[in-house]
């Protein structure tokens, strides 16, 4: 049944069908979002109308925070199972995260300026969210930097799995230490403390962003799996073209 | 063992230590990672520190004294247990008030935080403006202190 499921040329087929549905799943999903963030609900009694940059923020952060964990949870699974497909899979989640926690730490900064009085601060939050950043960074560097792509999987896996300490860290920063950022808002004991109103508009807008993810994660994994397949087979081409430039090549050399 | 199960075993092995190594390093700077002190904090400790100082808490109730002449601020940074005067000159942030949770940058000196920097702290409550005026109108503001 795994074997089914991660085999290549079966994810392509169902790829290129889920494709444009999902790339449209999630811009309807975003405009509704974006509509619902910016006018059809209400400011906030405190922040005014700066809570609407909270909607694009922790939306941002959360996907952050899953797609590190999905690059963990598929680099354990390329690197125990030898699975190509789930070592594809992970590299695919890392443009994608790394643009969401690049977002989160642009639009809080944004807010914090307005609210807290600055725009950054070295605090728990604030730093382990940077971190998060560097570490996709990191991962995709190991990625870009080593041709061999079975290599490039492993050494990137190991770099992903140990980084994956750092996603509780980031969740729970604000629980374990005194922090300038707030505690969580939806994820909490005692429920959401966050208005209805508000509460609809934010999980829209999670949801765009997650339909965006896998949208995402789909093109990036058949992109790659295209790739892939060309430099097969122009690995396959090459001594033919050689043998046709030999007396090119040969006189040269001679020359 | 099996290639896989050898594979498995190193990927746990990688995992406990990276997460061994990460609790360890956590633990020991302790509360150097923690953004500010409460004034409970403070006061638990046998000398006031001799370096600037991050401060939290609320802003107690009926503590705030402008002086128009010096253009200094006054109030009182509290927590349940404790609480420190503050002084400071300079730009607040808007949702600096009494009953807010601010953090001051500044020394101690004699007991009152000299402050250089006033940072307000967002708590994780959202709600719309008629939400929050219904709500204490019908006396059931959460007290912010609590």
């Amino acid at each position: 049944m795994l074997q089914n499921v991660a085999n290549p040329e079966a994810f392509e087929r169902l790829a290129s069908k889920l494709r444009a549905p999902l790339a449209l799943a999630a811009t309807v999903a975003a405009a509704a979002g974006i509509y619902l963030a910016l006018f059809a609900s209400p400011a906030d009694y405190q922040q005014g109308e700066s809570v609407r940059i909270m909607y694009v923020h922790v939306p941002a952060a959360w996907m952050a925070l899953l797609c590190y964990s999905a690059i963990a949870v598929f680099s354990a699974l390329g690197f125990i199972l030898k699975l190509p497909l789930a070592d594809v899979a992970a590299k695919a989640s890392a443009p994608p995260g790394a643009v969401f926690a690049a977002l989160a730490l642009v639009t809080g900064s944004l807010w914090g300026k307005p609210m807290w009085g600055t725009y950054w601060a070295w605090d728990a939050r604030l730093t382990s969210m940077l971190i998060l950043l560097f570490l996709y960074l990191g991962y995709i560097a190991v990625w870009e930097t080593i041709e061999d792509k079975a290599r490039a999987a492993r050494l990137a896996a190991v770099v992903a799995l140990v980084g994956a300490v750092n996603v509780p860290i980031v969740k729970f920063s604000v629980d374990w230490w005194s922090s300038l950022h707030q505690p969580a808002s939806v994820i909490r004991a005692g429920g959401p403390s966050i208005h209805a109103s508000m509460l609809a508009p934010l999980l829209v807008m999670a949801g765009a962003y997650l339909l965006a993810y896998l949208a995402l994660l789909v093109a990036g994994m058949g992109n790659e799996l295209l790739a892939r397949r060309l430099h097969r087979l122009e690995g396959a081409r090459r001594p033919v073209s050689r043998l046709l430039e030999a007396p090119e090549t040969g006189a040269e050399r001679t020359a | 063992m099996t290639k896989r199960q050898r594979r498995l075993a190193i990927v746990a092995v990688a995992l406990g230590g990276a997460a061994a190594a990460a609790a360890l390093a956590l633990t020991a700077l302790g509360d150097a990672v923690a953004y500010f002190y409460t004034p409970a904090d403070l006061a638990a400790l046998s000398s006031p520190p001799d370096r600037a100082i991050r401060l939290g808490g609320l802003v107690a109730e009926d503590s705030v004294r402008f002086d128009p002449d010096t253009e200094e601020v006054r109030f009182t940074i509290a927590d349940e247990e404790a609480q420190t005067p503050v002084i400071y000159n300079g730009p607040l942030p808007d949702l600096f008030r009494e009953g807010q949770g601010v953090i001051a940058l500044g020394r101690l000196r004699d007991g009152t935080l000299e402050a250089s920097e006033i940072l307000a702290k967002h708590d994780e409550t959202y709600m719309p403006r008629e939400v929050a005026e219904a709500l204490k109108k019908q006396g059931r503001w959460r007290d912010r202190g609590s």
